[in-house]
């Protein structure tokens, strides 16, 4: 069933995917990304109660929620890495982790940013910001042990261990809202398909959600082949590769 | 289209500073680190190629070497 | 006087040094498969009392997080007044973030010096589990910092004039996170033990997996001191605590496999 996968263990073939996805990637996000950032910013209704200053959550929101994706998706490759020793999913992780940093924090930014005209004031300790502070803690923690080992390897694997005792915060950020009542208000989208928003000011923020999702996408593919790049380079194919980008 | 004229496009509603701002914050961040990603490939190819580049010569050194030993020995005998 | 008492105590730290590398010996002569293999139970009890004593003979060890945990919660009224009010205000956060940077300052000694000297390489090597020989480390390790804290922390709170109400509060959150600040902090030493700087690392990887502990633990005290029900804070400091029980030690034996490579 998984057979199919199998190619994409040897770092050269999944480098080469690689390279021929970025391209791809990139126009898509492109053009997600320029339809809904017009349409976020020109041509949505202005919220009833907080005017345009709502026209912030469409990169709060896709920011958040990716943050917290991107943390998961970095603990499942941590995972795998540590159960199934894939050293493909060590690099992804590693591929990862600045960029959820980036991710988190524009989520503070721009909240900081929103609550300041909506609650009078820049920051509020309420419990989704701090746990949002805490993922951008964990993260840095996770890169700072990336960085602290010689061996990619051995830094990979601790970063792994790092990250999926770190996972049991992703919870505890999307609980919160429900174990404290504080001034941060609900969750906008719900998840059975009735959202409390207009429709007018839904999709923009699908497609900004998408777009954020595949710049997430490409900039993750970019730090990818480093990674591979960087962990293979007595390989001959590596090398070959090196003659022939240097000789250019 | 939602605004009258290009100056109430920049002002938002009064939120001008604040939804700029964010708009900003998270440009910017995302352009460094898009630019820092797409750099590291460039400097990934370069490290790898002096590395390459050291270990040829010490190869080269360690077979004159063993051509200058070779010669020497037939000198002697 | 003076130069006979310390002879004599010299002797009686070589014997101590010789009475550690018994209780060494006794662990790796057991962990050879020839002899009758140890039950979990007494390999844990071994750790334990070998831990115990090597803590007991260097007592500064014991002594020095207690001292420092004292002295920055006596910082605070110098810092911020001497109001009983305000402090009052404040004494459950300084307490917690006291104990937490003391936790922190004494986890170092938990695997670094045995990192140096290799038994820690010989108890990954030895037949037993990692994760009853790790357990046992990291309850020594609470034993010797937690506990002390525990015990010291009413005293302080009557420095700070914590409310009345909230005395039985303070003790249960310490009694349940502190074991939590030694389990999870023990992930994070077992990351870095293999890394020369590891110590400002270890403070950037481990106090943000404390601040839940710490959210809960002060929200306790504080509903604690208006005489409402803190059972919900301290059920989820409890589950924290058992969470990180089961879950801890394996995170643990993982890092230890990975540092010691």
């Amino acid at each position: 069933m998984w057979k199919w996968l199998h190619p994409y263990a040897n770092p050269e073939v999944s480098y080469h995917f690689t390279n021929k996805l970025l391209p791809w990637l990139s126009a898509l996000a492109a053009i997600f990304l320029s339809i809904g950032l017009v349409w976020a910013l020109l041509f949505a209704p202005a919220d009833y109660q907080q005017g345009h200053s709502f026209r912030i959550f469409y990169i709060h929101v896709p920011a958040a929620s990716l943050s917290m994706g991107i943390y998961v998706s970095m603990a499942i490759a941590a995972f795998s890495s540590l159960v199934w020793q894939l050293k493909l999913a060590d690099a992804s992780a590693a591929a990862m982790a600045p960029v959820g940093a980036a991710f988190t924090a524009i989520a503070l930014i721009t909240g900081a940013a929103w609550g300041k005209p909506m609650w009078g004031t820049w920051w509020i300790w309420d419990a989704r910001l701090t746990s949002e502070l805490i993922l951008l803690f964990l993260y840095l923690g996770v890169i700072a042990l990336h960085n602290a080992f010689e061996d990619k390897n051995l830094a990979g694997k601790a970063a792994g261990i790092l990250t999926l005792v770190g996972v049991i915060n992703i919870p505890i950020i999307k609980y919160s809202v429900e174990w404290w009542n504080t001034l941060h208000q609900g969750s906008t989208v719900s998840k059975l398909g009735k959202p409390s928003m207009s429709l007018d000011m839904l999709w923009p923020f699908i497609f900004c959600f998408i777009g954020f999702s595949l710049l997430v996408g490409v900039i993750i593919c970019l730090r990818f082949r480093n990674e591979i790049l960087a962990r293979n380079s007595i390989r001959p194919w590596v090398r070959e590769l090196v003659q022939q980008n240097t000789v250019k | 289209m939602q605004f009258n004229s290009f100056s109430d496009f920049i002002n938002m509603g009064g939120y001008g500073f604040y939804v700029w701002l964010s708009f900003g914050a998270a440009a910017l961040i995302l352009t460094l680190l898009l630019i820092s990603s797409k750099a590291g490939h460039q400097q990934i190819i370069t490290q790898i190629s002096k590395r390459k580049q050291r270990e040829d010569k010490l190869r080269q050194a360690k077979e004159l070497r063993k051509k200058q030993n070779e010669v020497l020995n037939e000198v002697t005998e | 006087m003076t130069l006979k008492a310390q002879s004599t105590q010299e002797t009686e730290n070589l014997t101590a040094m010789n009475g550690n590398s018994v209780i060494d010996n006794t662990v790796l002569e057991n962990a050879a498969p020839s002899s009758q293999p140890l039950s979990y139970r007494r390999a844990f009890m071994l750790v334990l009392k070998r831990d115990l004593t090597i803590a007991m003979r260097h007592k500064d060890d014991i002594v020095n997080p207690l001292l420092f945990f004292v002295i920055v919660v006596t910082l605070f009224p110098l810092g911020i007044g001497p109001e009983a009010q305000t402090l009052s205000r404040i004494a459950p956060g300084i307490i917690w973030v006291a104990a937490l940077l003391a936790t922190l300052l004494s986890l170092d000694r938990l695997f670094k010096s045995d990192h140096l000297d290799g038994s820690l390489e010989q108890m990954l090597l030895s037949p037993h589990p990692i994760f009853v020989l790790v357990l046992a480390k990291i309850f020594a390790h609470w034993l010797i910092t937690g506990l002390p804290l525990i015990l010291i922390a009413p005293l302080l709170a009557v420095l700070l004039h914590l409310d009345e109400n909230s005395y039985t509060a303070l003790l249960l959150t310490l009694l349940l996170g502190t074991p939590v600040l030694s389990l999870l902090g023990a992930v994070g030493v077992a990351l870095t033990v293999g890394i020369k700087k590891g110590g400002v690392l270890l403070s950037l990887l481990v106090l943000p997996l404390y601040i839940p502990v710490l959210i809960f633990a002060t929200s306790a005290i504080d509903t604690a001191a208006l005489g409402l029900p803190y059972s919900g804070q301290l059920a989820i400091i409890a589950a924290l605590f058992f969470g990180s029980l089961t879950l801890a030690p394996f995170a643990v034996g993982a890092a230890l496999k990975v540092s010691t490579n």
